[in-house]
């Protein structure tokens, strides 16, 4: 345990000197600002107002960019580290694989969550100064879909880093995994909707499957409480899991299939060359 | 201590190690030479636990893969190629002597020894020293700790003669109770310091041989060289060395490492036709 810890916090200075961290929290942070500057917090369309509105905003946005962040950063640094020998010379110190792994899962799960969670945290203190009343609730379980998330795409980072044995493919692999799962939350289940070529359900099941598509409906039903945007679909989700089955739904399932990932990508890791 | 036994490994059709069968043990200090694709590196991460392949490998009956920390515990390795760390040297050395248990005031101890100065760069991203400064640390925190077995690749290539001097007696404290090895694609680089030769080529192993061992490692040579005429270069290349003139040039008095006396000489053969006298006596410290 004291290994993982001690790989865990050289995992986190690492990053924090990296060059990718400071980008990464720029634009979580801007992200904020710049919602704060363009006045989102005032605006009244469809009912969301101040924090409120905000929080919906930043989770939209969070939600396009924070994959694709923590997918190529992850198997950039993993898979470049391997590639640049510093795996050869770190796994020769007397430190176990376990250790190792879930150590570095860890420090990176720390440096890609905090940015995201603290530009929502200053949202909230935002209010509070401002004497706004901030919806608490929704911060918490939206705290929770960030960290559900992050955990995910680390999860299956860390998957594609172990499989792939370079840089440039660990990177390649990354980005059509993230463009499928952007991909199946809309276009391609409504060509197949329209086309008619797949059983419906079998379409609804495919968006579950999608933790992003999971991520969308979820920020949704917790001011939709009957998801009249999504339409006959609506009935499927509320029917099969209720209000509260899906809320919870959509945290379990990125956090298990992040975990099965990691814990793929781990067993192969002891299975195969470390270098 | 360490043996290899029917050690294979394929990296898809190509096959980099062909049945090693290599028993290593305490006290030997084993030159692995061969040129580049022999298999060498292979072979060194096979033992570090870091390739799967087939046969057995085992450090003193325990495999470096299924008993991981009880081996590599014992091995101070040394890369051919530092890594390019960004983390901070002071760092480096308390990540390294944490997973180790070893004291990190003994591996600083061991850089200072090697003529780097540990204050200085304690701050230094490890990526941003020089090739030499970075060997230096790798071999203080290989050196700085109890081992038993050590594996180096190329460690004296980028140290200058003093801290090759300083490297070479730390070696000979170890060579007791110490199973080396050392690799390098030249024998001559590495002759000095070892008492057996494994030489591989295209993942065989296709001489094993015991060489001479009465060069005492602690031991250092007093030279004194005079010359025809004073030269720059000369004076270059011998300052390097700590030579030290005693007329403008023409006479040096300096001390060479009893293991480096090979090189030495390589490097006196370049300036022949300036001598005019060598006198290299032994002497002990």
């Amino acid at each position: 345990m004291q290994h993982l810890l001690l790989n865990a916090y050289n995992d986190i200075l690492e990053s924090i000197r990296s060059r990718w961290f400071f980008v990464y929290s720029f634009v979580f942070g801007a992200i904020v600002v710049l919602l704060f500057v363009f006045g989102v917090t005032e605006s009244r369309i469809m009912g969301f107002t101040g924090i409120t509105r905000l929080l919906i905003t930043y989770i939209q946005l969070t939600m396009a960019i924070l994959p694709i962040f923590i997918l190529i950063t992850t198997v950039r640094s993993v898979a470049g580290d391997r590639e640049a020998g510093v795996f050869e010379y770190l796994l020769s110190l007397p430190i176990s694989l376990s250790a190792w792994f879930w150590g570095k899962m860890a420090g990176r799960f720390v440096v890609v969550f905090l940015p995201v969670f603290l530009a929502l945290v200053a949202t909230a203190t935002w209010g509070v100064m401002k004497g706004a009343a901030v919806p608490w609730a929704i911060f918490l379980y939206y705290s929770a879909l960030l960290f559900a998330l992050s955990w995910c795409f680390l999860g299956m980072g860390m998957l594609i880093s172990t499989i792939a044995r370079s840089a440039d493919v660990a990177q390649g692999a990354a980005f059509i995994i993230w463009l499928l799962l952007i991909l199946f939350l809309d276009l391609i289940l409504l060509g197949l909707l329209i086309r008619e070529a797949v059983n419906p359900d079998l379409i609804v099941a495919m968006a579950l499957a999608n933790p992003l598509q999971l991520f969308r409906t979820a920020a949704m039903l917790l001011f939709d409480a009957e998801l009249v945007l999504l339409g006959p679909t609506a009935y499927l989700i509320l029917d099969n899991f209720g209000h509260t089955g899906y809320l919870l739904w959509a945290i379990a399932y990125p956090l298990g299939l992040g975990t099965l990932c990691a814990w793929v990508g781990y067993r192969l890791f002891r299975r195969g060359d470390l270098p | 201590m360490i043996q290899f036994s029917h050690v294979g490994k394929r990296f898809r059709r190509h096959q980099v190690l062909n049945d090693i069968n290599l028993t290593i043990n305490r006290g030997e200090r084993v030159a692995l030479v061969g040129s580049n694709g022999a298999g060498k590196t292979t072979l060194i991460r096979a033992l570090l636990g870091e390739y799967v392949c087939d046969g057995k490998v085992t450090v003193s009956g325990l495999s470096p893969r299924q008993n991981r920390r009880e081996v590599l515990s014992r091995i101070g390795f040394v890369p051919q190629l530092p890594p390019p760390l960004k983390m901070p040297v002071g760092q480096l050395i308390h990540f390294a002597a944490s997973l180790c248990a070893a004291d990190p005031a003994h591996i600083e101890s061991t850089v200072s020894a090697l003529g780097l100065d540990t204050d200085r760069v304690r701050r230094q991203p490890f990526v941003k020293l020089s090739g030499g400064q970075k060997q230096k640390l790798l071999i203080a925190i290989a050196l700085g700790r109890d081992c038993d077995v050590l594996v180096m690749d190329e460690p004296a290539a980028n140290l200058d003669p003093e801290a090759r001097r300083v490297l070479f007696q730390l070696l000979a404290k170890k060579s007791a109770a110490t199973a080396m090895i050392i690799s390098s694609h030249r024998l001559d680089e590495v002759a000095s310091l070892v008492n057996r030769v494994v030489e591989m080529d295209c993942g065989k192993v296709v001489l094993d041989d015991h060489v001479e061992d009465s060069v005492d490692m602690m031991s250092f040579l007093r030279c004194e060289l005079k010359l025809v005429r004073a030269e720059v270069a000369f004076a270059n290349a011998i300052d390097e060395w700590g030579f030290v003139t005693i007329d403008q040039g023409l006479s040096w008095r300096g001390e060479v490492s009893g293991s480096d006396r090979l090189r030495f000489m390589g490097l006196l053969s370049r300036y022949a036709g300036l001598l005019k006298g060598i006198s290299m006596e032994d002497a002990k410290h």
